[in-house]
């Protein structure tokens, strides 16, 4: 599998979807998004001390936004005439940019936005999110369907708190690892030696962890502040290519969990299409009896991979404390690795895919921050809901059924 | 490389799947290995290829014993096995699944595909296999699929070979092919072990023959001086008819009539084209034809699963072209699946369930709204003695029965409501001997009953023998027809036909 094949849609009838959703858009941007003339929309490239300073972005709001809706529409028309299977996600994709740029446009007339301080955060936000997905994927790819990775993000943030005020940073954020692994390890026997349903032993680590995490936090941090009082990794940034404008600031100033994600992505993917371990992992995960026919230890296998998701998602988990803020709150993981599978669905199981998903969700997620500051008419809540309602039509209506492996779900047992 | 079982006991349960087996395989020679399914054939094979320990018994390589672990053991051991299904992953490419499990890899652990393409094709040259090493596994045929498993086999530098019922999936013209790459293995000193229950297959390709019986060994020696009668009564146990007594039957009116069938795939694609023919009362009208020629799709617009065909359709002077199933069902047409486990009944509901499972809202069986199970267990016991099903109670499982029972229950459910016409695609597929004999016994007596049979079939022996009209299907049409009552067709008549050169089939005729 290659990159271009994650965006490999099917031919029939989805290119008209398309083109009316993108009518639709086009509609939207003419009719709701539209600015009087004469408001000017300004965006922030870089801050006064940076070191190659830009200049601010000035947009005419007016005339942006109805060329917007023109281009819109024709991408439209033209793809619901003669949309090719190539191009619907090329142009949905592009419709989709133009419809946030318009919005952008339209929610900051007559005032201005710092669009790289966006843009960076999206980064960040994205971080738990990619990881997350990538433990889901570590673990799906050898068939074990993974719902605990919200449990093992809450379980990695509380230890890397807990730990982090104990033995620092470094020791707060192994900890979370060998913590998250721990809960992998407790997934792995109950689904692969007990053969439990995968859903419900996923489920009851999320209530497991949710229930002791809470309890200690409620009973004991409140009592010592002080083993809830962990230091923050600040940023890095790396000579040089920091001073980049705009890619700087969003990628090579940011702390060592934004890397660590970024690195363990590439790895990810190198390890499971480009090397023999891969090839076996994914064997497993598709085909487990002919694996097996192969003398591939398809038990150890699935063990290895979901130890691993969970240290995976122990890390992502540590980023809400040790990366974030410092400290432990109940349930601060706000469904986050529930959206990591979603990412993981929505990038069809491939660790850049999932990247690519998770930053969308970042993006939302920043987007819906910077627009609370913005004062537009529109609650921020609903904003916030925008980019998920796409991704919904998106994955239901022009991605359709992504495939999953081959024998996700079911335990192996030979006959 | 020589191979011995002695002794080898295997149980499951208190099932005893192999019963003190002792066996020779050498090199350079076809080892058949006949029996009935069931009869502990597949898991003698999984106890050489490691899947399975044996309870009891020894392995010798060369004289050696030998302890296999799993499957790497038997491997590395140089014995390698091609599955009765296929053990490829279907969304890898076929160097990938070659490579499986011994990949040449570079530094970092970094897959060495290039190498495994070369590899690929050196092999595939070697023995005229012709495999495209980037191919997907799950866009290729069967046929090629197979030789795919030859290639992983060869490989592992495999010097046994074990062959699992090889030809249940492939064409006749793909039988012939295997049959060359086999003599071909065997020419370069490989030993071949050749699973199956198939006799003429067994005196064309093998040396030497063993046949098993409920996991004991019944017979032994060399098939080409074994009769096909004598190897069949090893097998089953008893002397077999091999023809089907047939009287003349009285034709009558038309009870099935098709009319310009056509049908287009989503994609446009053009599966049935122009389909004519009627089906007469009195008569079993065979289609013979490869598989994947368009039968499964006639098939299912006949009983009503697929709705957008365009044609009509008679059911005797009933127009059923807009019928949905249970219409055409109520009508008078019964409907033997060609796929038994996804069509044909529902595994874990019991016998009785899967009886009246498409008769229960008759007033016979139901009160008011609920089902009376006391009169659907009689009704279904009734049957089940009607049909010879042979079973303990009706309260089991329909997964509990053999696949010869579990036939006849399809069977027994079907014919039981005295249909007008019956749909009978492949309906002897993975049963047993005696099963195939009774099964066909019923489907003549429906005929002799003023009935018509339509019968759907990929065995060509099975369409000869039972059939009184032939129609060859190909590429979506009929392309051939052959009387089959006085003047009989050649065998190589309808091949032909059935491989698409209607030319000749006409210039005959």
């Amino acid at each position: 599998m290659r990159i271009s094949d994650i965006f490999n849609l099917k031919k029939i009838n989805r290119s008209q979807t398309s083109g009316i959703i993108l009518l639709i858009l086009s509609a939207l941007v003419l009719f709701f998004l539209n600015v009087p003339d004469g408001s000017y929309a300004t965006f922030k490239l870089s801050r006064p001390n940076d070191a190659l300073p830009l200049k601010d972005l000035v947009l005419s709001g007016g005339p942006f936004n109805t060329v917007a809706s023109m281009i819109l529409a024709f991408i439209g028309v033209r793809q619901f005439l003669k949309g090719g299977g190539r191009w619907i996600a090329l142009s949905l994709g592009f419709g989709f940019l133009i419809t946030i740029a318009a919005f952008l446009v339209w929610a900051t007339a007559d005032k201005s936005l710092n669009l790289t301080g966006m843009l960076q955060a999206t980064v960040v936000r994205a971080v738990p999110i990619a990881l997350g997905a990538l433990a889901g994927l570590l673990s799906e790819r050898v068939a074990v369907i993974n719902i605990a990775i919200e449990g093992m993000l809450l379980a990695g943030a509380f230890t890397g708190a807990l730990a982090g005020s104990l033995f620092g940073g470094w020791g707060g954020m192994i900890s979370a690892i060998i913590i998250g692994g721990s809960f992998g390890f407790i997934l792995a026997t109950l689904v692969i030696t007990f053969r439990m349903d995968q859903i419900i032993a996923g489920v009851v680590i999320n209530l497991l962890v949710l229930g002791l995490t809470s309890y200690v936090s409620s009973q004991v941090f409140s009592e010592y502040r002080n083993l809830n009082n962990a230091p923050v990794f600040r940023a890095i940034k790396i000579p040089v290519l920091s001073d980049i404008p705009i890619i700087g600031p969003v990628i090579f100033s940011q702390n060592i969990f934004v890397y660590g994600a970024l690195i363990l992505v590439a790895i990810t993917t190198y390890y499971l299409f480009y090397t023999r371990n891969g090839l076996r992992a994914r064997a497993v995960g598709e085909h487990p009896k002919a694996a097996d026919t192969l003398g591939i230890n398809v038990i150890r296998t699935r063990y290895f991979h979901v130890v691993l998701a969970g240290a995976v998602a122990g890390f992502g988990g540590a980023w809400f404390t040790l990366g974030s803020v410092g400290r432990f709150d109940e349930g601060m993981t706000g469904g986050r690795g529930f959206i990591g599978l979603a990412a993981m669905i929505f990038g069809r199981w491939h660790p850049v895919g999932a990247l690519s998903a998770a930053l969308v969700f970042g993006f939302a997620d920043s987007l819906q921050q910077k627009l609370a500051l913005l004062n537009t008419p529109i609650p921020s809540e609903f904003l916030a809901m925008a980019p998920y309602l796409a991704t919904i039509v998106v994955v239901a209506g022009i991605i359709g059924h992504a495939r999953p492996p081959g024998a996700i779900g079911k335990p192996y047992q030979k006959e | 490389m020589d191979i011995e079982l002695k002794g080898i006991t295997k149980r499951f349960g208190s099932v005893i799947a192999n019963d003190q087996i002792n066996l020779q395989i050498k090199a350079g020679e076809v080892l058949g290995l006949l029996g009935e399914n069931g009869a502990g054939k597949s898991t003698l094979m999984n106890i050489l290829s490691g899947l399975y320990a044996p309870d009891e018994g020894k392995l010798l390589i060369d004289g050696i014993e030998v302890n296999f672990r799993g499957p790497g053991d038997s491997i590395s051991a140089g014995i390698g096995m091609v599955h009765q299904h296929f053990m490829l992953v279907p969304i890898f490419s076929v160097a990938e699944n070659v490579i499986l499990g011994v990949e040449p890899v570079k530094t970092a652990d970094y897959l060495d595909l290039s190498k495994a393409r070369t590899l690929v094709n050196k092999i595939s040259s070697e023995y005229g296999l012709s495999v495209p090493p980037d191919a997907i596994i799950e866009d290729l045929p069967v046929g090629i699929q197979q030789k795919v498993e030859i290639i992983k086999v060869l490989f592992r530098e495999a010097n046994v070979i074990i062959f699992d019922e090889p030809t249940a999936v492939l064409t006749p013209s793909e039988v012939e092919d295997f049959f060359s790459i086999v003599r071909a293995l065997k020419a370069s000193g490989k030993a071949i072990v050749f699973i199956t229950h198939k006799l003429h297959e067994i005196k064309e390709i093998a040396d030497r023959v063993t046949v098993l019986r409920h996991g004991r060994i019944t017979g032994e020696g060399n098939p080409k001086r074994l009769t096909k009668e004598k190897l069949a009564e090893m097998m089953v146990g008893r002397q077999v008819a091999f023809t089907v007594n047939k009287i003349k039957s009285k034709i009558g009116q038309p009870v099935l009539k098709l009319k310009n069938i056509e049908l287009h795939t989503k994609d446009n694609e053009r599966v049935l084209k122009n389909i004519n023919f009627s089906i007469k009362a009195g008569e079993i009208v065979g289609i013979a034809g490869i598989q994947g020629n368009g039968q499964t799709e006639l098939i299912e617009v006949i009983t009503g699963l697929r709705k957008n065909y365009t044609g009509e359709m008679f059911l005797g002077e009933l127009d059923i072209t807009r019928a949905n199933a249970r219409q055409r069902h109520v009508a008078g047409m019964a409907h033997i699946p060609e796929d038994r486990h996804k069509f044909g009944m529902v595994e874990n509901f019991s016998i009785t369930e899967n009886i009246i499972i498409n008769n229960y809202y008759e007033k016979r069986l139901s009160d008011f709204i609920t089902i009376n199970w006391i009169k659907a267990r009689s009704a279904a016991a009734l049957l089940c003695e009607e049909f010879d099903v042979r079973t303990p109670s009706v309260d089991l499982n329909g997964k509990s029965l053999s696949g010869g029972n579990q036939q006849k229950m399809v069977v027994a459910r079907e014919l039981g409501r005295k249909p007008k016409i019956v749909i009978a695609a492949q309906p002897t597929r993975g049963v047993d001997v005696g099963s195939i004999e009774y099964i066909h016994s019923r489907l003549v007596q429906s005929r002799d009953d003023g009935n018509g049979v339509l019968l759907i079939s990929s065995e060509l022996d099975e369409i000869i023998s039972l059939s009184d009209r032939i129609l060859v299907m190909y590429d979506g049409s009929i392309v051939a027809e052959f009387d089959n009552t006085d003047a009989k067709p050649k065998r190589n008549q309808i091949g032909l036909a059935m491989a698409g050169s209607t030319e000749e089939i006409y210039n005959e005729h």
